[in-house]
């Protein structure tokens, strides 16, 4: 079934593309496939931004930006007029060269992720047969641009701020992966096209999203932590921790290149949402079989608004991580649970349907997991430090 | 339950978020410059000075007596006395300000020239919205602009002024039992020469 109203993107790039020479059409296809994309997540970053002021004001019970523009609409504006025009220091002994491409860098990482993401039927840049795989290759040059940052600023606050957030990318990129190594399983594939087509079904109403088996749920829940330390948001803020180290590792950065680090960050935060959305909630198909006539990029984007808010929402309520809980958190209970989970996958792959193939998928996970809580709520004795060698 | 805290911590912030929406007492936002908060009666943060009557330089309280400016910590009052005397508050002759400066970005409110003031003719006002893109010029008020009328003392701080209101009329009884008095002293026996004993008494009477 392929609405016209839902294939309007692809339609129209073919119909554009019917002007192009044919020796050019290779090339006019990527630019009319990717600028799309370099309009549009820009764009929602702009607008995540004021929904997130506003959202937290309203958490803390304040307005939020409400001078410009009816309602605070047009803050973006005036915060992208205010950081372009904001001088743009560099450190006199930093190295000029490295310190400038950080941010581009940072950004160009964050965009390659969306290469392989479904945004709507048929509206994939690339369909990789190893799409998976490439997204997360390409999202670890991320703790590249980091290092960069932290190291060329030549600064001893971006360097520890830019050790904390590799330190801190690298303990959650393990169980980001492994969190995903379920679907992978059960999709039989690593193209995500054909991860979202698995999904696409429906029983009675009911849509087939990976989210609704005991594997799916867990794994989507590691997802989502991992994800969000992985983007450096609260409660993992650590990496950034305005309270104690005031930016991290692009202290050092002023005007539009820190610009560009938000931009970056919240681009890495969207792609991972994307990415959690492909995996387990289904892609861009509908959450119920009577609403597929609304055009699947409708739902995409839904969907990703909906993960923001969530994002929001735990930004607005929880405080932030110790250094030690964080890597405590990462080791001793998401990566032991994301692996536990891999097992329940493949209990349910090989069980027959029904009532007890639930219980025994939810008791593997459920019974290690309430001991490993309990090792991570356990009373640590602090006691007094000796340094033998700063006596 | 381990994440129990977490799910109480989010529903708290779901009750602000769609509390804030709803009522508005949980805002406590004030958006200054369309609305203020009600000001207390004490509040006070730069001196001004007090006219009686409709005009503002014949009914001005203040016999440029320079204490204040004497007093003042940060001197930030300049005055300058005049040559000729006006009826001050209660009727009697005497000197006037020819120039008084204050310098309200120097002043830090301190609220002594008010106390020392013995003619009740300077007080606190409670304008503090005074942000001007002078910052020489337009912090330093003048005679005209620092003059305000005893109307608008008694509106800004009621209980105050008042009692200072009551003190003056008691003043003003008190000098015209005594200008009265005289007259009729003076009536009875006219080659007494008045004027140079009432001076000495007139002076105590402040």
């Amino acid at each position: 079934m392929t609405l016209p109203l839902d294939q309007i993107f692809v339609l129209s790039k073919h119909w554009l593309l019917s002007f192009v020479p044919p020796i050019a059409q290779p090339l006019a296809s990527a630019i009319l496939s990717v600028v799309p994309v370099l309009i549009a997540f820009p764009l929602l970053f702009a607008i995540t931004t004021l929904l997130e002021r506003k959202g937290l004001g309203r958490i803390q019970n304040r307005y939020g930006p409400n001078r410009t523009g009816p309602w605070g609409l047009l803050q973006p504006i005036a915060d992208g007029v205010k950081s372009l025009t904001k001088e743009d220091i560099v450190p006199l002994t930093a190295d000029h060269a490295v310190h400038f491409l950080a941010p581009i860098f940072l950004v160009a990482a964050a965009f390659l992720g969306y290469a392989v993401l479904p945004i709507g039927r048929n509206m994939v840049i690339s369909n990789l047969n190893a799409g998976v795989l490439y997204f997360f290759a390409v999202g670890s040059m991320v703790e590249l641009s980091v290092f960069m940052a932290g190291w060329s600023s030549r600064s001893k606050y971006s360097l520890l701020g830019a050790m904390r957030a590799i330190a801190q990318m690298i303990s959650y990129e393990v169980p980001l992966v492994l969190a995903s190594v379920v679907v992978i399983m059960q999709a039989g594939s690593l193209s995500t096209v054909s991860i979202v087509e698995k999904q696409a079904g429906y029983t009675g109403i009911w849509p087939h999203w990976f989210v609704f088996t005991p594997w799916g749920i867990v794994g989507f829940a590691l997802f989502m932590i991992a994800a969000t330390a992985e983007s450096n948001r609260s409660p993992f803020d650590l990496p950034e921790g305005e309270s104690e180290i005031i930016a991290g590792y692009y202290i050092e950065y002023s005007g539009f290149k820190f610009a560009l680090f938000f931009l970056g960050e919240y681009l890495g935060m969207f792609a991972t949402s994307g990415m959690a959305i492909t995996l387990f909630l289904g892609g861009w198909s509908a959450p119920f079989s009577f609403l597929t006539w609304i055009p699947s990029y409708v739902w995409f984007f839904a969907k990703l608004l909906a993960l923001i808010f969530g994002f929001i929402w735990i930004r607005g309520t929880l405080p932030r991580l110790r250094m030690d809980q964080l890597m405590n958190l990462a080791w001793e209970f998401v990566l032991p649970t994301a692996l536990l989970n891999m097992l329940v996958a493949g209990v349910w792959h090989f069980m027959p349907g029904g009532p007890i193939r639930w219980l025994v998928c939810i008791a593997i996970v459920a019974i290690p997991c309430t001991f490993l809580t309990r090792r991570l709520k356990r009373k640590k004795k602090f006691e007094v430090r000796t340094y033998s060698f700063a006596e | 339950m381990i994440g129990s805290g977490i799910l109480k911590g989010l529903a708290e912030t779901a009750r602000n978020f769609f509390g804030s929406y709803v009522s508005k007492d949980r805002l406590t936002t004030i958006q200054y410059p369309e609305e203020r908060v009600a000001q207390i009666e004490a509040t006070r943060d730069f001196p001004f000075l007090v006219y009686d009557g409709p005009d503002w330089h014949d009914g001005m309280r203040c016999v440029a007596c320079q204490i204040c400016e004497k007093e003042c910590p940060p001197k930030c009052i300049f005055i300058e006395k005049s040559k000729d005397k006006k009826p001050d508050a209660v009727g009697k002759p005497q000197a006037y300000p020819a120039v008084f400066n204050i310098d309200i970005s120097v002043c830090m409110s301190c609220q002594i020239c008010v106390e020392v003031c013995p003619f009740d003719a300077i007080k606190m006002d409670v304008k503090y919205d005074l942000s001007t893109d002078d910052r020489f010029g337009g912090l330093l008020l003048d005679k005209k602009q620092l003059s305000k009328s005893n109307q608008y003392y008694n509106a800004i701080h009621p209980t105050e002024a008042a009692a200072v209101d009551a003190h003056f009329a008691e003043e003003r009884a008190k000098a015209e039992a005594k200008a009265k008095a005289e007259a009729k002293a003076r009536a009875a026996a006219p080659v007494t020469p008045t004027p140079i004993l009432a001076q000495p008494v007139g002076g105590e009477a402040k």
